[in-house]
């Protein structure tokens, strides 16, 4: 079991790796920082929501949401193993860590599905 | 042969030092390492807070309005401006670790570890400039 789950786990590690680091720079810079303080305008609700309505945008934010989720479960649980020493909650880490991450993904999924 | 290897998994008998929790502040390299991964925890922070975003965009004007307001609170600012900098320290170390996780050859030659960081880096700039200009259009 855990042979053939583990590669898959770091590939979902490295991508959400990759993802976060290639995109959340200027997605927080711009959506938590510029706009929010006015220092360039922030794009408006109709604008978004034409944007979000093309498939191609919403499997963007899928993209966006769920690999760095994946990313942080991996790299979170080893940081409580050697952080804090508690690798004797191993099976309580890894279903509080993946299951947040499946969750938030299954969430984002739902979301952007329902958007009409 | 067939049986089974016995392990003993604790041994009262071994005189183990506690570690303190905080091993890691006494050396900068250990720091370094631990800041590293700790940026995890922006990287989820930002995620959930997109999820939040697109839960707003499609609840609705008010709910998206309720939701800019929210990121415009001190907390959030604050909040926002430290995500960025641990987001920022996870994008330099993961670009600078890019050519010693991906080894590409090129006609039997390993392509430079600068070459590779570089693209990496390239790449970097082109997405946050594409993303700025499609942003800033609406």
């Amino acid at each position: 079991m855990a042979r053939t789950v583990t590669p898959l786990l770091w590939l979902l590690f490295s991508a959400g790796g990759t993802i976060a680091a290639l995109l959340f720079p200027v997605h927080l810079l711009l959506m938590g920082l510029a706009f929010p303080l006015g220092w360039l305008d922030a794009p408006t609700y109709s604008f978004l929501r034409s944007l979000v309505g093309h498939p191609l945008t919403r499997a963007y934010l899928f993209i966006l949401i769920s690999f760095p989720l994946f990313h942080w479960a991996h790299r979170f649980r080893y940081t409580l193993y050697d952080g804090l020493q508690i690798k004797h909650l191993t099976a309580l880490i890894v279903v509080l860590c993946y299951g947040a991450a499946l969750a938030g993904s299954i969430m984002a999924a739902a979301t952007l599905w329902s958007i009409p | 042969m067939s049986a089974p290897p016995h392990y003993t998994p604790y041994h009262p008998k071994w005189y183990r030092r506690r570690v303190s929790v905080w091993w890691w502040l006494h050396h900068r390299p250990y720091t370094t390492f631990v800041l590293r991964e700790l940026t995890s925890v922006a990287v989820a922070f930002f995620a959930v807070v997109c999820l939040w975003q697109v839960r707003a965009l499609a609840q609705g004007p008010e709910a998206y309005a309720q939701f800019l307001t929210w990121l415009r609170t001190p907390l959030f600012l604050v909040l926002n401006a430290v995500a960025f900098l641990f987001v920022l320290f996870h994008a330099v170390t993961w670009f600078n670790l890019a050519p010693k996780a991906m080894v590409v050859r090129l006609q039997g030659r390993r392509l430079p570890d600068g070459i590779i960081a570089g693209a990496n880096y390239a790449a970097w700039l082109v997405l946050s400039g594409a993303v700025t200009w499609i942003l800033l259009r609406g």
